[in-house]
């Protein structure tokens, strides 16, 4: 049996992904949708999974905002439903976002959006917080594994109750953490669905769902929100632990909350210093905080990433001086805690020890000097291309091209494991010099090619994984061939959504559940815009760097190429080679060739090894995909392949 | 009855590099725990972090409480790596006195020890840094047991055979095999086992 699919009152290891996506079905959602992105994909994926057996409808969507229109749709007829996307995607699916919270919902829905603090896969810290407070929707923050499951499950009782959306918002180290959950009940009953909408304009059950006339219902929605701050008064959800006369009040949401109670600990401060949990942050329960408030003069506000809650709990002490007196707070906002990155039990624990004038135990000083010794030896393991992924013969190829063009030819770039082409050196050269949201690279390369009348005349190209394509390129791409942008536009098309772990996309002929669907392929789409479109393997390194040259020799229009080879990570490659790999090392002239060790200085494969005493290249058979692009490389042909048997 | 652990909570990590089995290792382990009646957190990273960069999972193990998903600094009990200098890696991070670790000898080279910019230091030398930052260490070649068994990932699971050989934490051969009867498919539980087997003969 499926884990998620557990009976009443077990115990589970739950991830908090799973905790929510178990959450959900405690609920009984009907209706699932998403874009995939860590940290928040392994909820969609857990539901696609159990989808049959809870006759749930699961959807990875084209991007953000139509998954949220999907899920809402559900909602206005009745259902239950729930959209799940990272940080960034909320600002993708916001304009209909303030519309939603602006007409109502009917069926509860629920908004989870998956943060990144310290932006572990992203390139961006963004804080999605904010539009709860901007949008005026209520947000729930859980800060445990449990709370993940049971928050998850009250979130949708809350949105049915006050007929909007509701925001539950985790981060990487909830939605990727596991823990001992305790399951509930599933819904025996599932419910059908109906959408009236031929009663009153005013009437948000039976009336059209639209969010005019505009002030009439903006007044509605703040009603609701006045309702959703009187059950935060009440709930459970927002708890206090500690002495009744704390020296000091921590006030903190989600894994925070951990974090907080783990540096307590370290520091043995549990008798001096209090815990006020809020998984309720948005509006704030104002009573509940001045209860607290008034227990101690001085309050510390531990939070990631942006100080969301300590400018909301500041202006709320503000408006009850009075009766709570003049408070001090200590967060971000003065410096107490890091106003940027991830937090941690030892960065919490830093601040308390100077708050509290305590000192952390410290591991013996002849050990300290030893790991101080040792520290220096150990060689920096820096992220890379896998072995016999595609796109390092892509930028290979794209390297190439630019070289031979020799106008040092623009790249931009965009969203996927392509981005690490721009972040570090991955490989042995730099190509992608722009990095932004998903779909910007060819917005900005369209931008890119206009300037040639200010002076700057250089090829100009873009990437984008086929994913991406569908989510935000298509719009861009219309701009350029439009606005007739000279540039290169190249889609790294390795089959799937494959850096948040292969979920399919409109490209691909499955649905979440596996079921088969009509694709829609890019090389058509690029053609009815008009633009010149070629197909090639990036393993194929000669005919693919011969297209790129052609591609940038013809002027004044968009030429797409789409460099077509699946993931080394995918399911149908994985464990597969191709080809077996050898050296001749007689053929192999090591640092005498005058190739600049071109397979492992700039080529960077993790498979190709440097043999520090034959001083040849060697090959790792253990690591090695396969893929079988060095044998290309190499000037001298030493690298030798042959077909592998099976 | 329930078993008691010798530290309470017992702070795990795992490490190694991505695409070894890490998050796979730190599952069935976390798994075999709350199977015994523990309560388990687990703090992983995954995603782009582990494109051939460093992965570590954080394993908390207690009778009482949940914890932070992150051990702080200084104060893992247990190490298990699936490459020798990510054991390093750690150690030094969240090393004490008190510390066992138990490595996997297979070296992945970082991308800049292949380049010529950094050094790789011996497997003696691992083993002498080893000797002077933990308490016990154990150096196992787990990839070759692993390789001869027909899949070099399977070295997760010796790894999960030899920590089971060494004591440290409450598990055993049948709570592996009832763990992997849940979270495994039918077909690859044999040669599970057997990795598991090959890896507990090996302390």
């Amino acid at each position: 049996m499926n884990k998620l699919l557990s009976p009443a009152q077990t115990e589970v290891l739950f991830m908090g992904n799973e905790a929510i996506a178990r959450g959900a079905l405690e609920a009984g959602v009907s209706v699932v949708s998403g874009y995939p992105g860590t940290p928040s994909s392994e909820v969609i994926e857990r539901l696609s999974d159990v989808a049959r057996e809870r006759k749930l409808y699961v959807e990875w969507s084209t991007n953000e905002k139509v998954a949220l229109e999907v899920a809402a749709a559900a909602s206005f007829a009745g259902l239950r439903s729930m959209c799940v996307m990272k940080q960034n995607g909320v600002n993708v699916a916001s304009d209909f976002l303030l519309h939603l919270a602006s007409s109502g919902t009917r069926g509860g829905i629920v908004l989870v959006e998956c943060e990144d603090p310290g932006a572990l896969s992203s390139v961006n810290e963004g804080e999605s917080r904010y539009f709860a407070r901007m949008l005026e929707i209520p947000l729930l923050e859980p800060a445990s594994l449990q709370e993940a499951k049971d928050l998850t499950q009250w979130a949708f009782e809350l949105s049915e109750k006050i007929r909007n959306v509701v925001i539950l918002r985790s981060v990487t180290r909830m939605s990727h953490a596991s823990g001992n959950v305790i399951c509930g009940k599933l819904p025996e009953k599932f419910r059908s669905a109906e959408f009236v909408s031929d009663g009153s304009f005013m009437d948000p059950l039976k009336g059209p769902v639209v969010s005019t006339p505009v002030v009439v219902k903006h007044d509605l929605q703040q009603k609701k929100l006045q309702i959703a701050a009187e059950l935060f008064e009440k709930s459970p959800f927002n708890d206090y632990s500690g002495p009744k006369r704390p020296e000091l009040l921590i006030i903190t949401s989600s894994a925070c909350f951990l974090y907080s109670k783990e540096a307590l600990e370290m520091l043995g401060l549990q008798k001096r210093v209090g815990i006020l949990k809020l998984s309720c942050t948005w509006p704030l329960p104002v009573k509940l905080l001045k209860k607290y408030l008034r227990l101690t003069d001085k309050i510390m506000v531990v939070e990631e990433v942006l100080p969301f809650l300590e400018e909301n709990i500041k202006v709320a002490a503000m408006g009850m001086l009075k009766e709570t007196g003049i408070k001090t707070f200590y967060g971000k906002m003065d410096k107490t805690l890091p106003s940027v990155g991830e937090l941690n039990p030892d960065i919490v624990a830093a601040a308390l020890s100077k708050l509290m004038k305590v000192k952390r135990k410290l591991l013996p000083a002849g050990y300290m000097r030893e790991i101080q010794k040792i520290a220096p030896l150990i060689p920096l393991r820096e992220q890379t291309f896998c072995p016999g992924c595609p796109h390092r013969a892509s930028f290979w190829n794209i390297n190439t091209a630019l070289k031979l063009d020799g106008r040092d030819g623009i790249v931009c770039g965009d969203i996927g494991c392509y981005a690490m082409a721009s972040l570090w050196p991955a490989i042995g050269f730099h190509t992608v010099r722009t990095l932004h949201s998903m779909g910007s690279g060819t917005g900005l390369a369209s931008g890119f090619a206009k300037l040639e009348a200010f002076g700057l005349d250089k090829p100009v190209m873009a990437v984008c994984g086929d994913s991406t394509f569908y989510h935000a390129v298509i719009p861009a791409l219309i701009n350029a061939h439009h606005n007739k942008a000279d540039m290169t536009f190249i889609v790294l098309d390795n089959a799937g959504t494959a850096m948040t772990g292969f979920q399919p996309h409109p490209g691909i002929h499955e649905s979440a559940i596996g079921e088969p669907l009509p694709s829609v392929e890019i090389a058509a789409i690029c053609q009815a815009i008009g633009a010149k479109v070629a197909i090639s393997d990036p393993f194929d390194l000669e005919a693919t760097s011969r297209i790129l040259t052609d591609f940038m020799a013809e002027r004044g229009s968009l030429k797409v190429l789409i460099m077509k080879q699946p993931c080394a990570l995918s399911p149908e490659k994985k464990g597969k080679k191709q080809y077996q790999m050898k050296i001749n090392e007689e053929l192999c002239l090591g640092e005498s060739c005058g190739c600049n060790r071109l397979c492992t200085r700039i080529f960077r494969c993790p498979a190709l090894n440097w043999d520090r005493t034959k001083k040849k290249a060697a090959i790792d058979e253990v690591i090695c995909a396969g893929c079988g692009v060095c044998y290309s490389i190499c000037p001298q042909k030493a690298i030798i392949r042959t077909e592998a048997d099976g | 009855m329930k078993m008691l652990l010798s530290n309470d909570p017992t702070n795990v990590i795992i490490t190694g590099v991505g695409g070894q089995g890490n998050v796979m290792a730190s599952r069935v382990l976390a798994g075999m725990l709350v199977n015994a009646g523990f309560i388990v957190t687990i703090g992983e990273t995954f995603g782009m972090s582990q494109r051939g960069g460093s992965v570590m999972s954080h394993l908390r193990v207690s009778s009482t409480s949940v914890l932070s998903p992150q051990i702080p600094q200084g104060r893992a009990d247990i190490v298990i790596a699936l490459e020798p200098v990510e054991a390093l890696r750690v150690l030094v991070k969240y090393g004490n006195p008190h510390v066992a670790v138990l490595t996997n000898s297979r070296m992945v080279y970082p991308m800049g020890v292949i380049t010529g910019e950094f050094n790789y230091p011996t497997l003696d030398e691992v083993k002498t840094m080893f000797e002077k930052i933990s308490a016990k260490n154990w150096i196992i070649d787990a990839t070759s047991v692993a390789v001869d068994l027909g899949n070099p990932v399977l070295s997760n699971i010796v790894m999960i055979g030899a920590l089971a050989s060494t004591s440290l934490l409450p598990i055993g051969r049948r709570a592996f095999e009832k763990e992997i009867t849940k979270s495994i498919p039918a077909g690859k539980r044999e040669i599970n086992l057997k990795a598991f087997d090959a890896g507990a003969k090996m302390l």
